[in-house]
């Protein structure tokens, strides 16, 4: 394999996961050349995560995952010192690298040698020598609130002026904050300030019993619960070797693909609004309740939380559901052709749609896009195509790629993924596997890193888990693609006018509780 | 000049007062049923405004004086307007001290009035809402002065009474630069009122507000003051477009008692009503124009209406 080539012959391991994955340690100097030749050869940043051991061997460590054509290589990296831990940063090779690694310091205390160590999730919450996922910190203390003024990148010139957005805004949404810089209408540089949802979520997994774990999984984000709840107990599974039933998988694919299509019918019709087509929303509102009421009725759970379990599914479909989900998918796909044929034939919606927002798909590859916006830009990248885990291996999917990088393609990639969508649903339904429905999970080995990764509706997600004594979970590590997304909109609004934001910004729709963790 | 007329004049500014958020209440009606949603109860205005009325007023800090009148100088202003525009009756005393340009100065004024409490918060939206309605402003003003001129070509007045008064006499003239300035009207009253497809009324994105990024940290009665001036202007263009293109039913000068007068009530009801389901219609099926195409769209509605005036002269040489 050529992550072993890359690395200069050092011994890689295998490391339990539902996609071929391999693990490295290496030392600061083949941390940051390994990295380098990954990325040369077409690596992406998944996730980066820092961990505290030194109730163990006294050191604190760092991973880093990257995706490669291979599966997902692992970059283990120890740091000797204790009390000033450093590692190189990977920021100048994957951009996406630097908010995390701020993410990191703010957590562990473990510094990248990049220069910017602004507070990314500490906003004077707990103070700076504080470090709150550090094992010898108690979960449960209380800091009074020091916020300090944060420092944003000033631009000079004649005529430019900030204007500052959130983090509490007019509609009911997420917090967080936005930095525009601009002349007249014109946007010069936009940064974004997140955190502000930042729950702890990582602190509150240490110790928890790892059968408990996919349901906190699941409310990281509750857009993508079924993805991040059975990247959760993929994770689990490999690292207690247990097999998903076949029925199982298929069910959880078959929720999976309920949640994308449940979200993309949401962004679609709030895409609509958001140019000031109120229509479009009320259409695609009603078709994502019908389908919620549809979940409830089959799942058990509008929107499908504690819905996968690890080593399997909570319940079967009732008798008959897949008699009245076909009849469902068969209305659900009517309706969003023509609305599709709608929003195609509007000239005013296309004209607002068009050109705005443009990433490009070289820049795109550069800033590390994935998921759905990287696929509007042409960055050819899911999950389920190129490393089809079960039940996706049996179900052939498409991939669905547009190439302009703006709003319009945004857009289609959700109509067209909606109609694919669709099609595995079928395919699952019609898919005979019968049996059980969930297997017993043991209790993990203690000490065993495993890796869950699924493509949700945004891109994929990522769950690494070290399992502690007792059936114990020792560190966990959940993360969102929003991460490596939301700098993307950075730059897809340069050269915007401020009033075309809110529609960029929602035809990214990225998520701010699951990037804040 | 009779007592009566002021009688007139006052039952039909009260009127104006009474029913401009009833027409606000219909047009959301009409926008609910035509996106298949289940409609707020035509009331709904009225209600807003008393829970508006009831609640304390928060104010910003640094608020001036001039934050605080706007209010007032913007439901005076339209008041006025309402008083000097033939809604129902055109012997109407307050309207030949103000002839139809000094209406377009009103509508300015208030313009101005609003601009400027906007930007006297001092806080982003507020500016950039005023920077951009002063942009729609000026491009919408020169657009329906043309469209007056039209109709003071065709009838030799710039007072609004004596044009319907005049229309009533020519009343077998059918002059094909109407159809001009009518489109050209539809157009800028659409801008000037922040209706899609210029501004979104409904919209909660901050950035892309015109109109209402300027009242976003109004509370209370000045709240309020200003939803119900809003509604007013609303009207008082519904009733600028009766008077100079559907000026049937309005009781004119000395046939104005009071059967003319229930008679023109319900003529207005009745194109209030048809005129709120044809704006919702509108709205409904266009998006919202890029804010830098509406130069365009209203240089479109200033064309439009000198092909009028293009055409009355060639017509009429």
């Amino acid at each position: 394999m050529p992550m072993d080539l890359c690395l200069g012959g050092k011994a890689t391991y295998d490391i339990p996961s539902n996609l071929p994955c391999r693990r490295t340690t290496v030392g600061a100097v083949d941390w940051h050349r390994g990295a380098e030749m990954l990325q040369a050869a077409g690596g992406r940043l998944l996730t980066l995560w820092g961990a505290d051991d030194r109730d163990r061997d006294g050191r604190f460590r760092i991973y880093a995952a990257f995706l490669v054509k291979e599966g997902v290589a692992v970059f283990e990296h120890e740091m000797e010192s204790q009390s000033k831990p450093t590692y190189p940063s990977l920021a100048e090779i994957f951009p996406c690298a630097l908010h995390m690694e701020r993410a990191v310091h703010d957590l562990l205390g473990i510094a990248s040698m990049e220069p910017d160590h602004r507070g990314w999730l500490r906003h004077g919450g707990w103070p700076q020598t504080v470090f709150p996922l550090r094992r010898d910190f108690d979960g449960s203390q209380q800091f009074p609130i020091d916020s300090q003024p944060y420092a944003f990148v000033q631009v000079e010139g004649d005529g430019v002026h900030e204007i500052a957005v959130g983090p509490v805004h007019a509609g009911t949404i997420e917090p967080g904050h936005f930095r525009f810089s601009v002349v007249g209408e014109k946007v010069l540089r936009l940064e974004e300030r997140l955190g502000y949802t930042h729950k702890g979520v990582a602190k509150r997994f240490e110790g928890m019993q790892q059968k408990e774990g996919h349901r906190l999984a699941a409310r990281l984000s509750g857009d993508s619960a079924v993805a991040f709840s059975w990247a959760y107990c993929a994770a689990l599974e490999a690292i207690t070797h247990t097999t998903c039933p076949p029925r199982a998988a298929n069910l959880r694919a078959l929720a999976l693909e309920h949640e994308r299509l449940a979200n993309h019918l949401g962004d679609l019709g709030a895409l609509g609004n958001d140019a000031g087509f109120a229509f479009g929303l009320t259409q695609f509102s009603r078709m994502k309740e019908d389908l919620l009421r549809v979940n409830a009725s089959a799942f058990g759970a509008r929107y499908l939380f504690d819905f996968v379990e690890p080593g399997g599914v909570v319940v079967d479909l009732p008798e008959n559901a897949s008699r009245s989900l076909l009849d469902h998918y068969l209305v659900l796909e009517e309706g969003v052709s023509s609305l599709c044929a709608i929003y195609d034939n509007h000239p005013g919606l296309q004209d607002r749609f068009r050109d705005a927002g443009v990433l490009n798909q070289e820049l795109a590859e550069k800033l590390g896009a994935i998921g759905l916006a990287g696929r509007a830009s042409g960055v050819s990248i899911d999950l389920r195509v190129d490393y089809p885990y079960p039940p996706y291996d049996r179900l052939n999917p498409k991939l669905v790629i547009q190439s302009t990088g703006d709003v319009g393609a945004r857009v289609q990639v959700r109509f067209d993924e909606i109609f694919e969508s669709l099609r595995l649903c079928r395919m699952l339904l019609e898919d005979s596997a019968s049996g059980p429905i969930r297997t017993d999970c043991p209790f993990g080995v203690p000490g065993r890193l495993g890796l869950g990764l699924i493509e949700a509706w945004r891109g994929p997600v990522v769950i690494a888990i070290e399992s502690g004594p007792d059936g114990s979970i020792r560190r966990c590590h959940a993360h969102d693609p929003s991460w490596q997304n939301w700098p993307l909109l950075e730059y897809a609004i340069l050269g915007n006018i401020v009033p075309d934001f809110p529609l960029i910004n929602k035809s990214f729709n990225l998520s701010y509780s699951g990037h804040d963790g | 000049m009779r007592a009566i007329s002021f009688v007139r004049q006052f039952v039909e500014a009260a009127l104006a007062i009474a029913i401009a958020p009833l027409f606000t209440g219909w047009i959301a009606q009409c926008r609910a049923w035509l996106q298949n949603r289940s409609a707020p109860p035509l009331l709904q205005p009225y209600r807003m405004l008393r829970k508006l009325f009831l609640k304390d007023v928060a104010l910003a800090t640094g608020a001036s004086a001039l934050f605080r009148a706007t209010p007032y100088v913007l439901f005076g202003t339209m008041v006025l307007a309402a008083a000097i525009i033939p809604s129902i009756v055109t012997d109407l005393p307050l309207a030949r001290v103000a002839d139809s340009i000094a209406l377009v100065g009103l509508f300015a004024t208030a313009r101005v009035f609003l601009s400027l409490a906007a930007m006297d918060i001092g806080t982003a939206f507020g500016t950039l809402g005023a920077r951009r309605e002063m942009m729609i402003g000026f491009l919408a003003e020169p657009a329906l002065l043309m469209v007056l001129f039209n109709a003071f070509l065709l009838y030799g007045s710039t007072s609004l009474p004596s044009l319907v008064d005049g229309y009533r006499a020519h009343l077998s003239v059918i002059d094909p630069s109407v159809i001009f300035a009518a489109l050209a009207f539809v157009m800028v009253a659409l801008a000037e009122n922040a209706r899609i497809p210029i501004d979104n009324p409904s919209t909660h994105l901050e950035l892309t507000m015109i109109h209402e990024a300027m009242l976003l940290e109004y509370s209370a009665r000045h709240l309020a003051l200003v939803e119900w001036a809003s509604s007013l202007k609303l009207f008082n263009y519904a009733c600028i477009g009766f008077a100079l293109f559907l000026p049937w039913g309005i009781a004119t000068h000395g046939a104005d008692g009071a059967g003319a007068l229930l008679i023109a009530i319900a003529a207005l009801i009745g194109k209030l009503t048809i005129a709120g389901a044809a704006l919702a219609l509108i709205e409904s099926l266009s998006a919202k124009l890029r804010i830098f195409r509406a130069p365009e769209y209203l240089a479109m509605a200033f064309l439009l209406a000198v092909l009028g005036l293009l055409v009355h002269l060639l017509v009429g040489a």
